[in-house]
């Protein structure tokens, strides 16, 4: 492996330039449409001409009983299937840690390539057939099982990660000290992991507020999420309370996210 | 300490017939061993003899494929490593990066539920010299300090056996050598049974009462530093514990094996040979010389000897009492 | 240590059982049943749903799908090579250029797909800026077709293939492309003949980040495509609820997990070096 090397192999400046020349335009590309769905959140029209800044359409959303149930069914089920998928996950990847199981590693990295359709409707097929022996009926709940379900793989992948970087030794010096297996775990092994586990949850967090496709198989009636009524607006026409609505779930996921990223790197 | 003594007493642990296989691989082959109580024992071997798997076999993060562990005269086997009465300082530590020095050390008296750990936990600080640096992370330590918070976190626990997984290894050379005699003193000091693992035979012999030397997963000898040294049992453990002139299939050691212009007259065996190189080394030289049936010798003299010139003829002499006859 | 281990893969081993293989294992028996009178299934048994999936209407989705994904992959890797090689080469801020890539995927792929929606509508604001300054006199139809779908899953998926790369040129060795120059190769010439060999696992590893999730993709082609650009998954999706047609849409599923799966070892085996 080569040495640590300081110099660059840019050469000639001109081309550096036009490379820097060329990034800005890429991250031109990948933010300015955000920017300015958020700009015209702003808008005092509710045509796409600017006419003034206005804070109306944030009244729209603030006011809009429906979408605060909406955003109030989402946060539940964030949080609630967050809590399980990262317990479940964190157990998981600890366990296969210490001995494989090639069955239920495929299967978390299968569930991360399936196709979200394909997820959901997997799920609503599953739990009709259940439900025809349990009588039970599509729900809040079914929504949060569903996103535990795709929540696993993402925690398991980060928790995984972090045990990558952890010393084997420090859980036998712990037993060699009188510490069952358990009391390693404990006491050793998962203040080592806090960190990733809570960015893992944070992801989980993200992931499973903003989710359309899976959890618009699987609602039931009166479990209509924030993700779903941003849905139904965008296919109905325009509308500025989109872009109100929109800018405040990229303003806080992204906060969610940053945070999430520095726990990463702890 | 002679051998004889060691045999004669109560091991504290003893190893019978101990085999450890891994599929296509043998990493320890039958191998038996009585450690008396109180000492300073050694495991010396290459890297990839089995000492370290040894070491993990007493400790119980391994279960032997064969044999039986004897601990106090208590059957280990099948004991998981938080039900043996040994502790194990790791070649790496493995301090508790989240617990400070104190909670380090106060680890293993907590999980065993001893009350008044307080006081215990002050001794063991003092025992290695660490007073005044308990409130600090591993990360904050140097690596001699960390080394002495993985001592005392095994030592307050007083147990039967300490372990020592080449705990000297991670160190710079000089450091390492000062340790030595820190380590030493300990062990006199706290008079716990020391099962030392090095690689390095200098280590071996300067700290210990006596010396198992593995090859291949097989013990080759057990002894005393000077009789591992002076009368190996193979030429394996002839070749590892020092260099060796070997001649006609005796073996020599270079300090004892002399270089003379004139064939001594007094019963000293001789053999004609030309200087091939002379080294300055500080405290002593080399010169090597080649014989008549092209076998090479090293001699270790002193720097009063003179010097000998490449293609000088000269007589290799050396004391019979002093050959190593082995197969 | 395996009770321990026993217990901790309880609920793993729960999720597999119920929420991972059971419902798989469901639509595979659904795509060959019968659809039931009332939406649902029914027996008998048929292999009848798979039967209908070469048909010419079904083929062209499938080819769209296909075509797309493979379209989405090369824009995307044309796109991203310059902006990786860009971020190799940062002295300083690495870690902020890679989060200014990775940030906006995380933030909401509805957000980010609707903002394409207000960027090219009939009422968007391109249509709009353009007849305003007078360019134009009636809206252009840039949304709701082939072109827009394409171009949403470049901006969705364009972050995936940016890191990939960049750790692959991360590691390149500068020595490399100094020698290559010291026996005469110009730029262009140590670009192609020793760069972009040696991305060669990050390519692999990007595509495979980005074909993938195209090929299964819905929300894109469903609110950028209108009901014209009709991917594999919103098929499925079709099925499922406005045609009720359970065991096709099933079928249709274990196809497109199939070419999913296809895909993947394809793409594994060659990056398999890179991949996650």
């Amino acid at each position: 492996m080569s040495p640590a090397v300081t110099r660059k192999p840019g050469g000639h400046p001109r081309s550096s330039r036009t490379l820097g020349f060329y990034a800005a335009l890429m991250y031109a590309f990948l933010h300015v449409p955000l920017l300015i769905l958020i700009g015209f959140s702003f808008n005092a029209s509710r045509f796409t001409l600017w006419e003034g800044f206005s804070w109306r359409w944030y009244h729209a959303v603030f006011t809009d009983a429906d979408m605060a149930d909406a955003a109030w069914n989402s946060a539940v089920i964030a949080v609630v299937s967050t809590l399980i998928s990262t317990v479940v996950g964190t157990l998981a990847a600890y366990a296969l840690w210490k001995r494989g199981s090639r069955l239920l590693s495929g299967s978390l990295y299968l569930s991360l390539v399936t196709p979200e359709i394909v997820t959901g409707i997997s799920l609503l097929a599953f739990f009709q057939w259940a439900f025809r022996w349990l009588g039970w009926r599509l729900g809040l709940y079914t929504v949060i099982l569903a996103h535990v379900s795709f929540s696993i793989a993402y925690v398991a992948i980060v928790v995984a990660s972090r045990l990558r970087t952890f010393d084997p030794a420090l859980e036998e010096a712990a037993m060699d000290l009188g510490a069952t297996e358990w009391r390693a775990f404990w006491r050793v092994t998962l203040p080592a992991l806090a960190p990733g586990i809570a960015a893992a949850a944070l992801l989980a967090l993200t992931i499973s507020f903003d989710d359309y496709v899976i959890t618009s198989m699987v609602a039931g009636v009166d479990s209509t999420t924030l993700p779903m009524v941003i849905y139904a607006m965008a296919r109905r026409g325009a509308n500025p309370s989109i872009n109100a609505i929109s800018a405040l779930i990229v303003v806080a996921i992204g906060a969610v996210i940053l945070v999430s990223e520095r726990l990463r790197e702890a | 300490m002679l051998l004889a003594n060691i045999l004669s007493v109560d091991p504290i642990l003893e190893l019978r017939d101990v085999a450890k296989h891994y599929p296509g691989h043998a990493a320890v082959q039958g191998i038996s061993l009585r450690i008396p109580k109180g000492g300073f024992f050694s495991l010396l071997g290459p890297s990839g003899c089995g000492k370290t798997t040894t070491l993990r076999l007493i400790a119980g993060f391994e279960e032997p494929t064969a044999g039986q562990i004897w601990l106090n005269r208590e059957l280990v086997n099948g004991r998981r490593p938080y039900q043996r009465d040994v502790s194990t300082v790791f070649q790496s530590y493995a301090l508790f990066p989240h617990l400070t020095v104190r909670e380090n050390i106060e680890f293993g008296l907590k999980e065993h539920k001893i009350p008044n750990r307080a006081g215990r936990v002050d001794a063991a600080i003092a025992l290695v010299q660490l007073a005044g640096k308990e409130g600090r992370y591993p990360a904050q330590l140097s690596g001699g300090e960390r080394q002495r918070v993985a001592l005392a976190r095994s030592l307050v626990l007083e147990p039967e056996v300490l372990l020592l997984d080449e705990p000297l290894a991670a160190l710079d050379p000089q450091l390492r050598k000062q340790m030595r005699g820190e380590l030493k003193e300990l062990q006199q000091r706290v008079g716990i049974t020391f099962l030392f693992v090095t690689h390095d035979q200098e280590e071996a012999m300067s700290m210990s009462d006596a010396i198992a030397v593995m090859h291949q997963g097989k013990i080759e000898q057990v002894g005393t530093p000077e009789e591992v040294y002076l009368r190996p049992a193979s030429r394996f453990v002839a070749n590892f514990l020092g260099a060796v002139n070997w001649i006609d299939g005796v073996g020599l050691r270079p300090e004892i094996t002399r270089m003379a212009r004139e064939a001594p007259a007094d019963g000293l065996v001789t053999r004609p040979a030309t200087v091939t190189r002379t080294v300055f080394l500080g405290n002593c030289i080399h010169v090597t010389a080649r014989l008549e049936s092209g076998e090479e010798a090293v001699a270790q003299l002193g720097r009063d000897h003179g010097t000998f010139q490449a293609g000088e003829p000269v007589h290799v002499v050396w004391n019979r009492a002093d050959e190593m006859r082995l197969s | 240590m395996s009770r321990l281990r026993f217990w901790f893969l309880v609920p793993a081993r729960l999720w597999l059982l119920f929420l991972f293989l059971a419902p798989l294992a469901i639509v595979c028996a659904y795509s060959l049943l019968t659809r039931g009178t009332y939406g649902g299934v029914e027996r008998p048994w048929t292999v009848e749903s798979y039967q209908r999936l070469p048909d010419p209407l079904y083929a062209a989705i499938l080819v769209r799908s296909v075509a797309l994904s493979a379209a989405a992959t090369a824009i995307c890797l044309v796109l991203a090579f310059p902006l990786a090689l860009f971020i190799s080469r940062a002295t300083r801020r690495k870690n902020l250029y890679l989060h200014l890539v990775i940030l906006p995927f995380w933030t909401s792929f509805l957000v980010r797909t609707y903002a394409w929606m207000f960027l090219l509508r009939d009422t968007g604001l391109v249509n709009t800026a353009l007849i305003g300054l007078g360019f134009l006199r009636h809206p252009l139809p840039l949304l709701y077709n082939d072109g827009a779908v394409l171009l949403g899953l470049v901006y969705g998926f364009l972050p995936f293939m940016v890191l990939p790369l960049y750790a692959t040129l991360e590691r390149l060795d500068p020595a490399l492309l100094e020698a290559a120059a010291d026996l005469g190769a110009k730029p262009w010439s140590v670009f192609f003949r020793v760069v972009v060999p040696l991305a060669k696992p990050g390519i692999w590893a990007g595509a495979a980040l980005v074909f993938i999730p195209c090929l299964g993709a819905y929300l894109t082609p469903d609110l950028l495509g209108g009901g014209k650009s009709v991917m594999i998954g919103n098929l499925v999706q079709n099925q499922f609820t406005t045609a009720r047609d359970w065991p096709f849409g099933s079928a249709v599923s274990i196809a497109l997990m199939l070419l999913t799966l296809a895909a993947l070892g394809l793409f594994y085996r060659r990056a398999s070096k890179e991949l996650l």
